[in-house]
């Protein structure tokens, strides 16, 4: 507490103090509160593995997705001069601010059986996304990707670009130049917004119930399964919801020389 | 061979024969780096460059065939110093094993093949530039353009890496471009000197006549010269041929000069008085006179020349 310009003032010090607390007291409560017991039952039963299953699988579709479709989306807003950038910039991040359940009505609206691309593909192939775990992945990739695109875009970003004019003049095409030093120079920026992106498609919960409802299996993650459990069995959604604590704490650890790098 | 213009930086029309050595000099912002990242094609630039049969400005970039070794170097961090110097090749479509034989040549070539492996990071600045103009070289370009390539070393690299650069340049069949500040690099590395001041061509020549008879203030003081000019002439002179006296110099001779004392400073055997006269002159005295004259900064001093330790020629006519 001992610094040269004085002591902290209260004023400071009091709101402080209490927003820490606001964050860690029911996380501390949750964990204090699960049944331990229990826990290894709730953890092994099969509808809870099937959750678990799925939400692993679908967040890591997703992210897949969301890099090979963002990283191009995200080179293109840093480095590419074009007539419109800001406007496209700005309807990347929209996404992000959405209330999930309007993302999930405006996925409905896109593809649903119905929707204005929807209707077409299941006139075309029979196949509709609603419902299915593609269409859980479609909502992932949809809430996930602006985390993705914003991320690797400000790495890109302060990655030096005569880096790239160095590569030019040695011979190398852009496509060269992306692969060989552009994307390596902001690795741990990429990085870093894939495990962003793949915590934010873990947690989805609002998009994925509205556009896919809640079939164990195929479209019941992890979220939607600890809302419903909850309803029955609190305990078991104690336990469910520890899982899901632990794995952030474990992407935390993973991006602590990121977020926790400064003193 | 070249005649061209980047906005608002700089304007130069020049030739340059394969094998020769081109000293680009001139203060800073006369438009010395432009001119090179120009011809790089790394800035918008207007009119022409030929070379052979071909236009470089009308020529991507990365078809161009131009080695530009940047200032601050710009090695690839994540890339070893052997990968570094095979990136061009491997970029150019050549297979891993040649280009990096190739690559390791040039390390063998600049004595540092036992670096091969190591990072930039974990490379001295000398060791850093060798690898940076190593990498320029490896892609046997046309055009060698080096943008201050001892700036930013400790001098006894400066000294080591000058006398190792003056051994590639003569091996080197194309055009080189050597962008600096200091005039032994232009003296000791160039076949000839292109001064630049404010983005114009003030003056190209072979380094001895443009060091005896230089057209630009900056010139002269590189290389140690005080530069009148009068009417259509310039007059040089060095400050060693410099009188100062406290009171004004008797005689009819128009070389002299009232003005302040701005700076003294050890030169050599003797002292060194940078005078704010019209124009700013150097004079050169022992240190005994310079104490029993008393001279302080701020001190008003007469300064004369001998008519016959000046060198006088014409301001506008061309050099070549």
């Amino acid at each position: 507490m001992r610094d040269r310009l004085g002591r902290p003032p209260a004023l400071l010090m009091v709101p402080a103090a209490l927003a820490a607390l606001l964050l860690l007291v029911p996380l501390v409560a949750m964990v204090a509160s699960t049944s331990w017991t229990d826990l290894p039952g709730h953890l092994t039963s099969q509808v809870a593995l099937d959750a678990l299953r799925l939400s692993l699988v679908t967040s890591t579709v997703a992210i897949v997705f969301c890099l090979l479709l963002g990283l191009p989306l995200a080179w293109l807003l840093a480095r590419v001069d074009f007539r419109g950038r800001g406007a496209l910039r700005a309807l990347v991040t929209v996404p992000l601010v959405l209330p999930p359940v309007v993302a999930g009505i405006a996925l409905r609206s896109a593809f649903g059986r119905t929707g204005l691309l929807g209707e077409p593909l299941l006139d075309w192939t029979g196949f509709a996304f609603p419902f299915t775990t593609y269409g859980v992945v479609l909502a992932h990739v949809f809430v996930s990707m602006p985390f993705v695109v914003i991320a690797i875009e400000g790495a890109l970003r302060s990655a030096d670009p005569r880096y790239d004019d160095a590569a030019a003049t040695l011979g190398a095409t852009r496509w060269t130049t992306f692969r060989r030093v552009t994307v390596p120079l902001a690795l741990p920026g990429v990085v870093a917004g894939t495990v962003l992106g793949w915590a934010r498609s873990l947690g989805e919960f609002g998009a994925t119930i509205t556009f896919n409802g809640n079939y164990p299996g195929t479209t019941q993650t992890m979220p939607t399964l600890i809302y419903v459990t909850r309803q029955a069995d609190q305990d078991a959604a104690l336990s469910l919801s520890l899982v899901m604590l632990v794995v952030s704490i474990g992407v935390l650890i993973a991006l602590r020389d990121h977020w926790l790098g400064t003193p | 061979m070249a005649d061209l213009r980047v906005a608002d930086r700089v304007q130069a029309a020049f030739t340059a024969e394969p094998g020769e050595v081109l000293a680009i000099i001139g203060p800073n912002g006369a438009g010395k780096s432009s001119l090179l990242h120009a011809i790089a094609g790394l800035v918008d630039v207007e009119g022409s460059a030929h070379l052979g049969g071909t236009d470089l400005l009308a020529t991507p970039v990365r078809e161009r065939r131009v080695g530009l070794v940047f200032q601050g170097q710009l090695l690839f961090p994540h890339l070893t110093a052997l990968d570094n110097v095979a990136f061009g090749r491997r970029a150019r479509g050549e297979d891993r094993r040649s280009a990096e034989s190739v690559g390791r040549e040039w390390l063998e070539r600049f004595g540092i093949a036992e670096l091969a492996d190591r990072r930039p990071r974990e490379l001295s600045g000398g060791q850093a530039q060798r690898v940076a103009i190593a990498r320029a070289l490896a892609t046997d370009p046309d055009v060698l353009l080096l943008d201050e390539p001892f700036t930013g070393l400790d001098v006894s690299v400066q000294m080591a890496l000058r006398i190792e650069l003056g051994q590639h340049l003569r091996d080197f069949a194309g055009i080189t471009l050597l962008v600096t500040h200091d005039a032994i690099d232009a003296l000791t590395l160039a076949d000839r000197v292109l001064v630049l001041d404010h983005g114009q061509v003030a003056q190209v020549g072979r380094p001895a006549e443009v060091a005896a008879e230089p057209r630009t203030p900056h010139v002269a003081r590189l290389v140690g010269l005080n530069l009148v000019p009068d009417g259509d002439d310039l007059m040089a002179f060095t400050p060693d041929a410099v009188t100062v006296s406290l009171a004004e110099p008797e005689g009819s001779s128009r070389l002299r000069w009232k003005g302040q004392i701005a700076t003294l400073a050890p030169h050599g055997d003797a002292v060194r008085l940078l005078v704010h006269a019209s124009p700013d002159l150097l004079a050169d005295v022992t240190p005994a006179a310079a104490t029993e004259l008393q001279l302080v900064p701020g001190c008003e001093v007469w300064l004369s020349a001998k008519a016959t330790a000046v060198s006088r020629y014409g301001a506008r006519e061309a050099g070549r």
